[in-house]
């Protein structure tokens, strides 16, 4: 997962705290002990990730799986 | 499970032993796959088959008594397939062309005195094993007992042809030789290492046929003169010499040189009659047309009993011998993926396989024990059976879970145990099903809920088991341990294992011995509903009369499934197949649901809500006898969500609290206020992706409490996320006065973490 997650509608969120939107930037995803940097929608301010639907459902429970199956 | 362990649960499935054909032919010609190739018209792959194991096919195949015959299974739905005149047909095609490598050349060279079939057949097996081969025949050709045979059967520049074959191996005839005189053959001993001589040969002494490097065998009676047990004497003897030259044992694993009887089951049930093919030329025997058409009443036979009858050991595409295997290497493996994850955790563990299994494989024994092997090492995967784990705490936390005495009453002679899952489903069933049997039976009878922990049972969770176990037990002793009143056949099964069967009664036996409620409405049905029996009650044979009784008793007609009683098939619950593997729980439900077109009666919730799940009208056996508010049509009712199920559960404590015990529960820590607006689709989208509306509030309560959210000006749609237990939720939702509406939700489990600044 070194690739780019974060696709043009992503970035039409803002951070509401922050009030940014958002934009393409560093990411970390643990899971089982395994570390994978990505590249996601984050608020460039506050650094909170957002995680779309199809990412979470798709690419995501994908690895997961694997990553159980280690 | 060790090698040897692994070994011994194979050997239980039957599937690779071989069809009785195989078994009953001498020389253990793979005759099933031979016929499918002639049933095919693949006559070249036809005769390649026959040349593996049969010695000089085109003579052998043309004289082949066909003892195997005798032993076919069609036998018993019509005739037995014509194997002999199958094999004719297929050598008097085109030979596919063969070149013969024999092993490299062996310093030894073996006398044969015997010139019929069993000693050029030992010839032929002994030559291609590199050993130098010398024929002694009294003829003046070799093979002339052949070549006594008449020309239309068995054509002689056939087998001059075939006997060829053993001069371009090397072998050496030498002809018209005193093969019955002793003298003579003692000579030979000088110069050979080893002999064979025939069986007929009665002038020589037993002296000299103790010799050890001196060979014999053979048949009396009409074994002698079968041209296929004379070519098996004449292997036995090849392997017999081979073994002695090369100074092996004589007999370890060969108890199979010849018939045995085969373990494999094939079932005929279903087969229809069919005759045998009779050849328009009785003479000349099958054309291939003929022959194709007569293979193609081979029924092919195998067991695969268990797999017709289970979706889940289909769906891996083999069966259980190979399915051990992988088992046995996915619990070895030190790194690397465990590809045998999926099936280990999918299988339902209810035992249809074991009851249906001629030779009672437990397909269920194996992945529990696989389940608790992963779970001890770390290498259980967390997402197979979280949510049914989280299910079972919620039920055995205080938000479900109680033990109280009926009021009025010090001690408890009984206690109703009703099961978490029908308290999820009908938790109005369960509050008349109490009422009933406080009027019914004296001595008191007490209150407990919570789940029989049978989900870490099945989880492989044994720690987590035995634990919760005993936190029920102590709470069931301190009411006294009166008898527990059980409504789920899977508690009933959980409990018989873990506590003295004297303490648990069926609430199936209390009400089929103490007669049904005096006030109730049953509302039956006139047409007849199928009985679906829980895989749970597979040997309960005692409580399934119950259920039959009790179906009479309110005058409720109903038919049997097939797959009934021993034979019952799981919902898909069972083992959390639900869980592991949703899309196979799937399968398995319209499965049943399709064993007959009649509206289904149970009595077991889960079943039930399943089968409803599965758009099929069913009615559990309470929704008849106690259906006092006038439903009308209890089969249409529909299948209640997951947290449907979390809130009836946490309902019906707090109203048997207060309307029972006058203790008022209000400690409800999700009341604050919030207000969710969910759409049927959102709905079915939170049912199928397990996400309950508990744990959605908490979300909301965390997002609007914190600021932690999205916004996106376009669609003006908050979207936020919060990780609870394993698992992050995400939630895109919208505010107004009447409260949070939502338009999605999903989860994941890898943990998220940005730069932070
Ligand atoms: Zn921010």
């Amino acid at each position: 997962m070194k690739n780019n997650y974060a696709s043009p509608e992503d970035l039409r969120w803002k951070c509401y705290k922050c009030n940014i939107f958002l934009s393409v930037g560093p990411a970390t995803l643990i899971y089982m002990g395994n570390k994978i940097k990505a590249q996601l929608p984050v608020c460039p301010q506050c650094g909170f990730v957002f995680i779309s639907e199809e990412l979470a459902l798709g690419k995501m429970a994908e690895v997961e799986q694997i990553l159980e199956d280690k | 499970m060790d090698q040897k362990e692994l070994r011994l649960i194979e050997s239980k499935c039957i599937q690779e032993e071989p069809p009785e054909c195989t078994a009953a032919c001498p020389i253990h010609i793979d005759v099933r796959t031979f016929i499918a190739n002639v049933a095919r018209g693949k006559w070249e792959e036809a005769w390649k088959i026959l040349r593996k194991t049969m010695p000089f096919p085109g003579i052998l195949g043309r004289i082949c008594d066909a003892p195997c015959k005798e032993y076919c299974k069609r036998k018993g739905a019509g005739q037995a397939i014509e194997i002999g005149m199958l094999e004719q047909a297929c050598v008097k095609t085109q030979a596919p062309k063969q070149r013969i490598i024999p092993l490299p050349k062996k310093e030894k060279c073996i006398a044969i005195a015997v010139s019929k079939l069993s000693g050029l057949t030992a010839a032929w097996d002994l030559s291609r094993k590199g050993y130098e081969v010398t024929i002694f025949e009294a003829g003046g050709e070799l093979g002339e007992n052949l070549l006594s045979m008449p020309d239309e059967m068995l054509p002689h520049d056939l087998v001059r042809e075939e006997l060829g074959i053993l001069f371009s191996l090397g072998v050496e005839a030498v002809l018209n030789s005193s093969v019955d005189d002793e003298k003579f053959l003692s000579d030979l001993l000088n110069r050979f290492d080893a002999l064979y001589v025939g069986p007929d040969d009665g002038g020589l002494s037993s002296n000299f046929l103790e010799r050890e490097n001196v060979f014999s065998g053979g048949f009396s009676h009409y074994k002698a003169k079968s041209p296929v047990w004379q070519a098996a004497e004449g292997r036995w003897a090849a392997t017999s010499i081979d073994r002695y030259l090369q100074k092996v044992s004589q007999t370890a694993g060969r108890e199979k040189d010849g018939p045995f009887p085969t373990r494999l089951y094939t079932n005929i049930d279903n087969v229809a009659f069919a005759t045998a093919v009779k050849p328009l030329d009785d003479e000349s025997g099958y054309t291939p047309q003929e022959a194709m058409q007569e293979a193609g009443r081979c029924l092919h036979c195998e067991c695969l009993e268990c797999v017709k009858a289970c979706s889940y050991l289909e769906k891996f595409g083999s069966y259980p011998r190979k399915y051990s295997r992988e088992i046995y290497n996915n619990s070895s493996i030190v790194m690397g993926p465990r590809q045998a994850n999926k099936l280990v955790n999918s299988c339902s563990l209810c035992g249809l396989c074991e009851a249906i299994c001629p030779e009672n494989f437990a397909m269920q024994t194996l992945c529990l024990e696989a389940r608790r092997d992963m779970v001890q090492k770390g290498k259980m995967p967390v997402s197979a059976h979280e949510f049914a784990l989280l299910d079972m705490q919620f039920s055995n936390s205080d938000r479900f879970a109680m033990a109280q005495h009926e009021t009025g009453h010090e001690s408890s002679a009984y206690v109703f145990f009703p099961g978490c899952q029908l308290c999820a489903s009908s938790p109005d069933k369960v509050k008349n099903v109490y009422a009933h049997l406080r009027e019914t039976l004296s001595g008191g009878v007490g209150l407990m809920l919570g789940c029989c922990n049978a989900p870490a049972f099945w989880a492989g969770e044994e720690e987590l088991f035995e634990k919760q176990f005993s936190i029920f037990s102590g709470k069931w002793a301190d009411l006294g341990r009166p008898q527990i009143i059980l409504a789920c056949s899977t508690c009933y099964k959980i409990f018989k294992e873990n506590l003295n069967k004297a303490n648990i009664v069926s609430l199936w036996s209390i009400l089929d011995e103490t007669g049904l409620p005096r006030d109730c409405t049953v509302i039956k049905s006139d047409v007849p509903l199928a009985l679906h029996d829980p895989c749970t009650t597979r040997y309960e044979s005692a409580l399934q009369n119950n259920v039959r009784n009790l179906l009479q008793k309110i005058d409720q007609p109903f038919l049997e499934l097939t797959a009934k009683r021993e034979y019952a098939e799981c919902c898909g619950y069972g083992g959390l197949m639900q869980n592991a593997n949703p899309d196979l729980a799937k399968t398995v439900i319209k499965r049943l649901a399709g064993k007959s077109s009649a509206d289904y009666v149970t009595y077991c919730a889960v079943c039930r809500d399943n089968l409803a799940g599965a758009e099929k009208r069913t009615v559990h056996i309470l929704d008849l006898i106690f259906n006092k508010d006038g439903e009308s049509v209890p089969a249409a009712r529909k299948r209640p969500g997951w947290s449907q199920r979390q809130e009836n559960r946490l309902r019906l404590k707090h109203d048997l609290l207060s309307d029972l015990w006058a203790k008022d529960e209000t400690n409800r820590k999700d009341n604050d206020g919030i207000v969710l607006n969910i759409s049927s689709e959102v709905w079915q989208i939170l049912e199928d992706r397990r996400i309950l509306v508990t744990d959605l509030e908490e979300v909301i309560r965390h997002a609007e409490t914190s600021g932690q959210k999205f916004f996106n000006p376009d669609t003006r749609h908050f979207k936020t996320s919060l990780k609870l237990y394993n698992t992050t939720f995400w939630l895109e939702y919208t505010t107004s006065d009447n409260g949070f509406t939502i338009y999605n939700a999903y989860s994941h489990r890898m943990v998220v973490s940005g730069k932070e600044k």
